[in-house]
């Protein structure tokens, strides 16, 4: 599956980038994948606040609607600009990042952790896809 | 997985990295390189489906003509050999227990393409009302394979193919012709909105032929494509579109209601049905921006009452709108009607537009 050692991961296919200040937050290539070609992306505003383990946004393909889950509490810091359509420019957002590159060019937002928590509470990729393996994947 | 019926492209389909998925009691690719590239290679150019899951029905022998014109909402005595025509079978109270394909090939013989997860139902349904011991009905569907090939190339990709000419055949006619030594049967129908051809072969001789469409730069698609092209082509899909609780009157298809005909199973409620204007029908939606509406969502009024609900929803790759097809009360119906559709968390604005939402331009 190839999930980077040194990132941590929710039960519902998220991943996290810890750089000590701000969590990078994107979509594992195993969720992109059975996704197919996302279609449509929605992100909270910047400034915004997400809570673990509470929906922050949409992403849809052609076959499917998912939510994505907040890995940890707090305020929303970036947007992966992109992604997403910039309105003053006529510039339309590439969704196909996500499909290329899910753990690099494809990441979703970043989150500045309020309060600050460690990632304890999320899976190691060795538990992540031990996870994937006992849903037979 | 391991319960699922194979199709005999199965190997193949593992070998490309297909992605599999259970459909209907079979393991069936979703997609191989994806399904934007798949649906657009469709409209484009020329694209081929493993549809082996199928069913195929053979229906033969003195009162086989009686038992179809008799299950079948539509007419079967005034078809001509190598015809095909699209039917619902309905029970007593009128609902569709399947869509299904005619095709006529003598005058008491018959094959039937029926919804792979209607196919045991359709043949207990037939062998029920079948009056006559000399009808024989036989399920081919695990001893053949099922190709489609469909798109604006479909016909050149076949042209010498087979031992008869099919782009020779006229649309929803079919043949019995040779691929080499091996006996198929071909019609000039599909389910994409496409011009385009499904073969039937003995599941032996299927690779063969699909590696030869292949070689002629067919591009392989899986159901996702399928699904989708169906869906821009306004298509209706059995247990979305079509379920024994709806009929074929709110589903659109009156076309295929031959009350002329006489006497058929459902005939008297399709008539009350035609009369009836409190039944949702089925209409197109047209959604503002990418979001799609999936089965399911409640469709509401502009004023935010409950009209109806969404049974099929998607971002078209094609048109590049989000579109869906949803039963709604008639008086929401009208084409312009502005209408809305509830997502968990979100309200998209929608308007009633005609079906197919993408209709071929003839060639020539």
């Amino acid at each position: 599956m190839h999930n980077p050692p040194d990132l941590r991961y929710t039960p519902t296919h998220e991943w996290v980038r810890w750089d000590g200040e701000l969590a990078t937050v994107g979509i594992t290539r195993f969720a992109v994948e059975q996704l197919t070609e996302p279609t449509y992306l929605e992100l909270p505003a910047l400034g915004s606040t997400v809570e673990a383990g509470k929906p922050f946004g949409v992403i849809e393909s052609v076959k499917s609607t998912s939510d994505l889950y907040a890995p940890l509490s707090g305020v929303v810091a970036e947007r992966n600009s992109e992604l997403l359509d910039d309105p003053a420019s006529g510039r339309k957002g590439n969704l196909a990042l996500i499909l290329e590159d899910p753990f690099g060019r494809g990441w979703l937002i970043k989150i500045r952790p309020q309060p600050p928590v460690s990632l304890e509470h999320l899976l190691t990729a060795e538990q992540y896809e031990a996870q994937l393996a006992a849903e037979g994947h | 997985m391991s319960t699922l019926l194979r199709t005999a492209l199965y190997d193949w389909h593992l070998a490309q990295g297909a992605r599999i998925v259970p459909f209907a009691g079979w393991a069936m690719p979703l997609q191989y390189e994806g399904i934007v590239a798949e649906h657009l290679a469709v409209r484009k150019e020329a694209g081929m489906f493993d549809i082996s899951h199928m069913g195929r029905l053979r229906c033969r022998g003195a009162g086989a003509t009686q038992l179809l014109d008799s299950v079948c909402t539509n007419a079967i005595a005034p078809m001509q050999a190598g015809q095909v025509r699209y039917s619902l079978l309905c029970h007593e109270r009128g609902g569709v227990l399947d869509d299904v394909l005619v095709y006529r090939w003598a005058e008491e013989e018959y094959s039937l393409v029926v919804n792979a997860a209607n196919r045991d139902k359709v043949l207990a349904w037939l062998e029920q009302h079948r009056r006559s011991a000399a009808v024989q009905i036989q399920d081919e569907t695990l001893a053949t394979a099922m190709v489609a090939v469909q798109g604006p190339a479909a016909a050149a990709a076949v042209a010498d193919l087979f031992a008869d000419d099919l782009r020779r055949l006229k649309y929803y006619f079919a043949c019995r012709t040779w691929c080499g030594s091996t006996a198929v049967w071909a019609s000039r129908t599909g389910y994409t909105g496409e011009d385009g051809f499904e073969i039937v072969l003995p599941a032996e001789a299927a690779l063969e032929l699909w590696e030869r469409l292949r070689g002629r730069g067919v591009k392989p698609c899986g159901l996702g494509a399928r699904d989708t092209l169906r869906l821009e082509a306004g298509m209706p899909l059995y247990g979305h579109e079509l379920t024994e609780e709806i009929n074929p009157i709110q589903a659109g298809l009156a076309w295929a209601v031959k009350f002329s005909k006489g006497d058929f199973i459902g005939r008297s409620a399709l008539e009350q049905a035609r009369q009836d204007r409190t039944l949702p029908v089925r209409v197109g939606l047209e959604i503002e921006g990418r979001r799609a509406a999936r089965r399911g969502h409640r469709v509401l009024s502009a004023e935010g009452q409950a009209v109806g609900t969404v049974t099929s929803g998607s971002f078209c790759p094609y048109l590049e709108l989000s579109l869906a097809m949803a039963y709604v009360m008639p008086d929401s119906a009208a084409v312009g009607t502005p209408l809305q559709i509830e997502l968990p968390g979100a309200f998209l604005r929608a308007a009633v537009v005609p079906l197919p939402f993408y209709k071929r331009t003839p060639a020539g």
